[in-house]
């Protein structure tokens, strides 16, 4: 799960990270009235979205009085910030945080990563911040320290000044960058994060060592225990239909094709996917309906597959292990019973009681298509979807 | 032979109260899975169709003789569960269990380094069907029909796609040495290249097929050690061609995070590395067949 910035920021602050003031704002009054609230001569707004490369697009301005002030809230409010993360729909911007200047001497890149090679934590860090860290492998790898943490011990602080020194952080400062690493590894660890990332993390003219932006992304598995992290979600931020489905329990990741899949297990689902592209199609989405294909999953699966407009065919792939593929043969049937659909429906079933299932599905008097193999399925469903795209055409040609 | 799992192993399992690992336990021994002890805690001495039930790992290794056990225990207790069998002795322990916190595992792992190499237990998944030697036992929740008796070993971090492996091997008449489920979490006991090990020192074992996904770096660990170290051949299918950037898909682990993570790098890893790789998933039993 994502949070936005200020909301990262809180949470540092409050284990030993210094940030820069700052406040929230929902109007350009409101944030003018920040500014105000905590003095200076130089301010930031910033969109709050759960993206990276805000700068660039038009999310951070740098302000010196209330009009420019609210004029950049003005501009961001409302709006949607299309940046190279977000995607070309962009991301709605509701909220905005206004921030002290900060008198910059120097840019750190400075993240907590889950490094799955090593199975621990892991840090990654380099004097080269201010660009992202993908450009700065390509650039300046040289520039890039890396420590990886033991999870019975945490950080120890000779790894934290070891750092310090690596980056060319003056002997005065060594301390305050050893207050930062350790108090973002410990809000990593507590809070049980998969990702903190400040970028960049400045020092200051006047010898300070600020957490200019940041960003944390948590584990999803272990919300369980943080419900004060829960609490922070923004659906804003997230597309409608993968919300709408992780509240059901169904795992779904919208894409750009036309046919829908409807599949059990990750992997499966996947090979579904790439199989439709070989094929000569595009997917729709992946979806994972869970081990337990239930008639009732499947009719929830159908009807958040069709709430994409883009879909015009959809197949279904099913390997029944445990369950009887009779049983999720019944379930296609009263799901598409139930709520009947115009466009092909392409079904293939797999494993314990094929032939009875196939059976099911053809004696429904359904026009659903079957195959037997996931090779013919794709087949099927991109030429049903192709010769159905062909005759919706030449009916609005007559 | 076959790995991990024989005929006469004795399998413990964790959790055996809840209504998931009843219905498995059962199905389990039906197959002749010899299953000796429950645990769940604070229900010891209970009954579970017809197995003993114990408060704690050690009390059942000791009246039972369990060597492998199979965690069914809900994501918030199954980090601790785990570490509980590797203290008892357990040797071999299966966690079927989806959605641990990645940092509970990385303390697993942490905890499992205080024993000695040979007495540390081999842990495979979390987040897998589990494992099978075909006609000997299973620790899992696989449809154990599916799977023929003969000499492919399969490893892989998806559960259907390895059934689906399975069924085709099936359909041409070729069966499965053991069948072992690594899991789809970022953090796992036991990656392709451990169980690779295996196979390659298992006799039974002639041919190894590898089901993996975009996400992680074991793939391409894997492809080192069969380019360095394997004389069976491998068969390989990636599945995620199709999958975006940064995005997981319902696997935790199953996200391209970094460089040489996306499946079409993967393809060509293992290529190089001399791995026949299946185009599609329909294809996988042919390919094997292709090499045999």
């Amino acid at each position: 799960m994502d949070i936005h910035e200020y909301q990262a920021k809180e949470i540092l602050k409050d284990f030993g990270v210094t940030v820069p003031a700052g406040g929230l704002a929902y109007s350009p009054e409101q944030a003018a009235y920040r500014a105000r609230e905590m003095g200076g001569d130089k301010w930031i707004v910033k969109a709050q979205v759960h993206a990276g490369g805000r700068g660039k697009a038009g999310g951070v301005k740098v302000c010196s009085n209330d009009v420019e002030i609210q004029e950049a809230a003005a501009s961001m409010l409302g709006k949607k910030l299309v940046t190279h993360q977000t995607g070309p729909e962009g991301k709605g911007v509701y909220r905005l945080y206004v921030e002290a200047g900060v008198p910059i001497d120097r840019e750190i890149y400075l993240g907590f990563v889950l490094d799955r090679t090593s199975q621990r934590i892991m840090i990654v860090a380099s004097s080269e911040g201010g660009m992202d860290i993908e450009e700065i492998s390509e650039k300046k790898p040289e520039s890039i320290v890396r420590a990886t943490i033991d999870p019975a011990v945490g950080l120890v602080e000779f790894q934290a000044r070891e750092i310090a020194f690596k980056l060319g952080i003056e002997p005065a400062l060594t301390q305050h960058m050893v207050r930062t690493l350790m108090g973002c590894f410990r809000a990593f660890r507590d809070r049980d994060a998969t990702m903190v990332e400040i970028n960049p993390l400045v020092v200051t003219t006047d010898n300070r060592v600020i957490a200019l932006d940041a960003k944390m992304t948590f584990d999803d598995n272990a919300l369980f225990r943080h419900p004060q992290i829960s609490e922070l979600r923004d659906k804003s931020q997230e597309d409608p239909r993968e919300s709408h489905a992780a509240d059901r329990g169904l795992s779904y990741v919208g894409l750009d094709g036309n046919i829908g899949c409807i599949v059990n297990g990750a992997g499966l689902a996947m090979a579904t996917m790439d199989t439709i592209k070989l094929s000569g199609g595009e997917p729709a989405n992946f979806l994972d309906i869970g081990g337990g294909a239930t008639p009732e999953r499947v009719g929830k699966a159908f009807r958040l597959v069709r709430s994409d407009a883009k879909v015009e065919a959809i197949l279904v792939n099913i390997f029944a292990g445990i369950n009887r593929c009779d049983w999720v043969a019944e379930g296609v049937v009263q799901a598409l019973r139930d709520e009947p659909i115009d466009i092909p429906v392409i079904v293939r079933l797999s494993g314990t009681n094929v032939e009875e299932g196939q059976k099911i599905l053809a004696e429904s008097g359904l026009p659903i298509i079957r195959a037997s193999t996931l090779k013919e399925a794709a087949d099927r469903a991109v030429s049903a979807w192709k010769g159905d795209k062909a005759n919706k055409v030449e009916v609005k040609a007559v | 032979m076959s790995i991990l799992i024989n005929d006469d192993t004795k399998v413990l399992v964790q959790g055996i109260t809840g209504r998931m690992a009843q219905f498995h336990a059962k199905e389990m021994m039906e197959y002749g899975t010899n299953v000796v002890a429950g645990v769940t805690p604070g229900k010891g001495g209970e009954v579970v169709e017809g197995i003993p039930v114990f408060n704690t790992v050690k009390e059942a290794v000791e009246a039972t003789g369990a060597e492998a056990s199979l965690v069914f225990v809900p994501p918030p207790f199954a980090a601790d569960s785990i570490m509980e069998a590797a203290d008892a002795g357990i040797k071999y322990c299966v966690c079927i269990t989806d959605g641990i916190p990645a940092q509970d595992m990385m303390r697993v792992k942490r905890y499992m380094k205080r024993y000695k190499a040979e007495n540390r237990m081999v842990l495979t998944g979390p987040n897998c069907a589990g494992t099978i030697s075909p006609g000997k036992g299973f620790l899992g929740i696989m449809p154990p029909h599916i799977y023929k008796e003969g000499p492919v070993g399969i490893v892989g971090r998806s559960g259907t796609l390895g059934y689906e492996a399975a069924s085709q091997l099936k359909e041409l008449g070729i069966g499965v040495s053991t069948s072992v489920g690594i899991g789809g979490d970022p953090i796992n006991g036991s990656s392709f290249r451990d169980i690779l090990e295996l196979f390659e020192n298992d006799p039974k074992t002639e041919v190894i097929a590898l089901i993996g996904e975009i996400g992680g770096p074991q793939e391409a660990e894997a492809a080192e050690y069969i380019r360095d170290h394997m004389k069976k051949p491998v068969v390989a299918y990636i599945a995620g061609l199709t999958a975006p950037k940064g995005r997981t898909m319902g696997h935790a682990g199953a996200i391209i995070s970094a460089f040489g993570e996306s499946a079409s790098e993967k393809v060509e890893i293992l290529s190089a590395a001399g791995v026949t790789v299946a185009e599609h998933p329909s294809v996988i039993g042919e390919t094997i067949a292709s090499i045999m």
